[in-house]
């Protein structure tokens, strides 16, 4: 089943309370932030703090990602060190501009997976665009490396260098969501969406996510536990959406049986884009905790 | 034969009758009737004493008697102190205090059990200062903690014999008649107070609001009250009661109200008539929100909601949801406001709501209860009494009377508190029995009462995270592992008391 990554809660890296319980919310992945939330006399503390808890806690599955400082910062280096012996399954690059800027790390890590006798390839990357630079090379950022999974859009640096702001309908950001989602789309990765900072306005941040929902992208970044829920709802399959699916699915195993390699439903071809859809469909309900049992068809 | 004040031969004695006593005046065996009738423009009966001081002599308190107090008045009570101070310096002592609970604002009791006015204490909890004064084992005889159902059942069965009664009311008028929803220190239900009115010997009202006779509907009423003090405040406002108690933003708390309200769904006990109590705590109060929302989406409406009344509970009676409050504590400003104003909103008896002994109390008829707990243990034995430092800071409540009574006890908790697990091998205290909670909801997993196969196998069919309770131990001491062990000294500070009178467990001194 394709992995589900709806929701990436961010976790500030300085805080042992919030790192130990950053699971227990559920979303889809928990983002250990060694960047923009801890200040820079805490540095080394908050990468200590993170290193032990990758190593001691359990994380019961749920999907862990380490936001590492810039290499062009006295803390880059050293946080890429670190975590790679720490072991999340995700390193996170912020204000990627260009694809050298993942090779970079890359090389770092690969370096680094070799010398701590760890099998290489392992840790995989994801990429923050946060600028106009990276937005125009958002494809080539997108295949630069193996390790790539996704690429996510960080708004705020982004409507700064674009010299205006964020509003509430999203029309200042709209070419740089659709540009990351469709290079994400043209590259076989993920595409995350941006942060929405004004916690205590959940109809807004149901809009946006509707918004991003309909332009395609994978799921969104959250700074708070309370913003899990309404994201998972809006990406739950509707009732309608997955008796479908698992009709489409039923006609593939009545296919097979029947060793025809054409599908039909209802009179209509079910060709791949409908499968994969219908793949997808059932894989959010489960995750959405919908209970699809599919020895009933 | 004799000749009565009434100049009529009346005999001594009649088969059937044997002990006739002639009548001798329409005042002579009366006293509290007014011997002024038919004289106009006098003041009209009333029992109001001057100060505090007076009504202590006049209800005839003697050294080694039993007063009693409520705590409706919380975190704002003045009447107990102000009351301790008077008996203080009138030279009484070696006094049993019976109060329904003991508060933050009770620290000054520590100078009267210093100074022998107050010798040995029934009460439901203790905190602060003057628990940790007990813990630290400065009191000669152990406090006796009682739930508030055992409470009940204590005063009415005579086992706590309270001599005179002194209780704080928001509004009385001249003759007794007092209700908790009127005047500046409302606190709504008056539960715990209706118990002592009723048994105790006297009864002393302490008011800061004299109201036109007759203060209907009332709680306690004038055939219960000796004497009435007005005094100029009873209490302070801001400690009584919080506005509406606020939802939680605590995601912790939202989650684990999540996962309790799941719980709930499927539990089978979630159906239309069916009946709840939830605590003030966070988690709990949050459930209430979920409660509501499901309510409206299945069509089911509760025929009741008992207990510690909150302002969500309010706003779901008030919207139709809930058809009965039965309220023997109002938790917040909303709650006094409703009881005050809402046909269906009823004030019941500390002993109607749990007293085991009487003929039939209200936790018996409840279908879900949600309750917190400090620790609970692998037995699922629950403690709400002692911190992780083995010293006093809590109230028995309901806790135990709830959670046997009802058919579905869920304790929420979070399964780390601080630094220390809330899930243990053996609870430090224990109040209420494992034998008696049915589910534990915490924010990393839920476990059921291996004796609940029911509600086990029902959640089973959720996508719910299901463990055993040792499981979730075990998860928890990965993280915080394990604390030492605290010390006590040999000597018995507190004595917990069952709800039917047994005691279940006691607690020692720490060791400083």
């Amino acid at each position: 089943m394709e992995k589900l990554r709806r929701t990436m809660l961010y976790v500030p890296g300085n805080n042992a309370g919030m790192v130990k319980d950053a699971h227990i919310y559920r979303s889809d992945s928990v983002m250990f932030d060694l960047e923009d939330s801890v200040s820079i006399n805490e540095k080394d503390s908050a990468r200590l703090l993170i290193f032990n808890a990758l190593r001691t806690l359990d994380y019961e599955g749920i999907e862990t990602v380490v936001r590492i400082n810039g290499l062009d910062t006295p803390f880059g280096l050293d946080d890429i060190k670190a975590m790679v012996r720490a072991r999340p399954d995700i390193i996170r690059i912020p204000k990627a501009d260009s694809a050298d800027d993942i090779k970079e790390v890359e090389a770092i890590i690969e370096a680094e997976e070799k010398l701590a006798g760890l099998e290489s390839g392992s840790i995989k990357l994801m990429a923050a665009i946060e600028g106009p630079l990276g937005v125009i090379n958002a494809y080539s950022i997108a295949t630069a490396s193996k390790r790539l999974v996704g690429i996510a859009l960080g708004a705020e640096d982004y409507v700064t260098n674009m010299k205006t702001k964020r509003y509430a309908d999203g029309m200042e950001i709209l070419f740089a969501r659709s540009q990351i989602v469709t290079a994400a789309r043209a590259a076989g990765i993920y595409a995350l969406d941006t942060v929405y900072s004004d916690i205590n306005n959940e109809e807004g941040f149901i809009n946006e996510v509707k918004l991003i929902k309909q332009l395609g992208f994978d799921g969104k970044s959250v700074i708070s536990p309370r913003q899990i829920t309404p994201v998972h709802r809006i990406y739950t399959p509707e009732q309608k959406e997955i008796d479908f699916a698992l009709r489409v699915i039923e006609a593939i195993h009545e296919a097979e049986e029947h060793g025809s390699g054409v599908i039909s439903l209802d009179g209509k071809m079910v060709d791949k884009p409908i499968v994969d859809r219908a793949e997808r469909v059932l894989a959010m309900a489960k995750a959405s905790g919908i209970m699809v049992h599919e020895d009933d068809i | 034969m004799a000749k009565n004040a009434a100049n009529r031969e009346i005999p001594l004695s009649l088969p059937g009758f044997e002990n006739i006593k002639p009548f001798e005046g329409a005042f002579e065996n009366t006293p509290l009737v007014r011997r002024d009738k038919g004289v106009r423009n006098v003041p009209k009966l009333n029992k109001l004493i001057d100060t505090v001081e007076q009504a202590v002599i006049k209800a005839g308190l003697e050294d080694g008697m039993t007063i009693s107090f409520h705590h409706h008045f919380r975190n704002g009570d003045y009447i107990l102190n102000m009351v301790l101070d008077v008996i203080s310096n009138l030279g009484i002592k070696n006094l049993t205090l019976a109060s329904s609970s003991l508060t933050a604002a009770h620290t000054p009791l520590i100078e009267h059990i210093k100074n022998g006015v107050v010798t040995q204490i029934y009460t439901s909890g203790l905190r602060g200062e003057l628990g940790e004064f007990i813990s630290n084992g400065n009191m000669e005889n152990p406090v006796l903690i009682h739930s508030h159902g055992g409470r009940a059942r204590n005063i009415e069965t005579g086992t706590i014999k309270i001599d005179v009664a002194f209780l704080g009311v928001p509004s009385s008028d001249v003759y007794g008649n007092s209700n908790g929803y009127t005047g500046k220190s409302a606190c709504g239900s008056l539960g715990y107070a209706k118990v002592d009115a009723e048994f105790a010997e006297k009864v002393v009202l302490i008011t800061d609001f004299l109201v036109e006779y007759p203060n209907t509907p009332f709680s306690i009423h004038q055939d219960q009250v000796d004497y009435i003090v007005k005094v100029d405040s009873v209490g302070d406002p801001e400690g009584i009661s919080t506005g509406a108690t606020r939802m939680t933003k605590n995601p912790r708390d939202l989650l684990i109200a999540r996962n309790a309200a799941e719980v709930v769904f499927a539990s089978g006990y979630f159906e239309d008539g069916f009946s709840i109590q939830t605590g003030s705590g966070g988690a709990s109060l949050a459930t209430t929100k979920h409660l509501r929302e499901e309510m409206i989406k299945r069509g089911i409406k509760a025929s009741f909601a008992l207990g510690g009344i909150t302002s969500q509970m309010v706003k779901l009676h008030e919207e139709g949801l809930i058809r009965r409050l039965l309220d023997t504590q109002s938790f917040d400003l909303d709650a006094v406001k409703s009881i005050g104003n809402n046909r269906y909103h009823t004030e019941i008896s500390a002993s109607y709501y749990a007293n085991p002994l009487n003929k039939g109390c209200a936790v018996n008829k409840l279908n879900v209860v949600i309750l917190s707990a400090l620790e609970i243990d692998t037995e699922f034995n629950v403690n709400v009494i002692t911190g992780s430092d083995g010293v006093l800071r809590g109230a028995s409540g309901g806790h135990s009377d709830t959670a046997v009574g009802s058919g579905l006890s869920i304790i929420v908790a979070p399964l780390i508190r601080g630094r220390t697990a809330t899930v243990v091998d053996k609870v430090q205290t224990i109040i209420t029995p494992g034998e008696t909670v049915d589910v534990l909801v915490t924010d990393r997993g839920i476990a059921v009462n291996p004796r609940r196969k029911d509600i086990l196998n029902r959640l089973k069919a959720t996508a719910l995270p299901l463990y055993t309770i040792e499981e979730l131990k075990e998860k928890a001491q990965r993280v915080a592992g394990t604390p030492e062990t605290i010390e006590f000294e040999e000597k018995i500070v507190a004595l917990i008391e069952y709800r039917d009178g047994t005691i279940i467990d006691v607690i020692r001194q720490v060791k400083s």
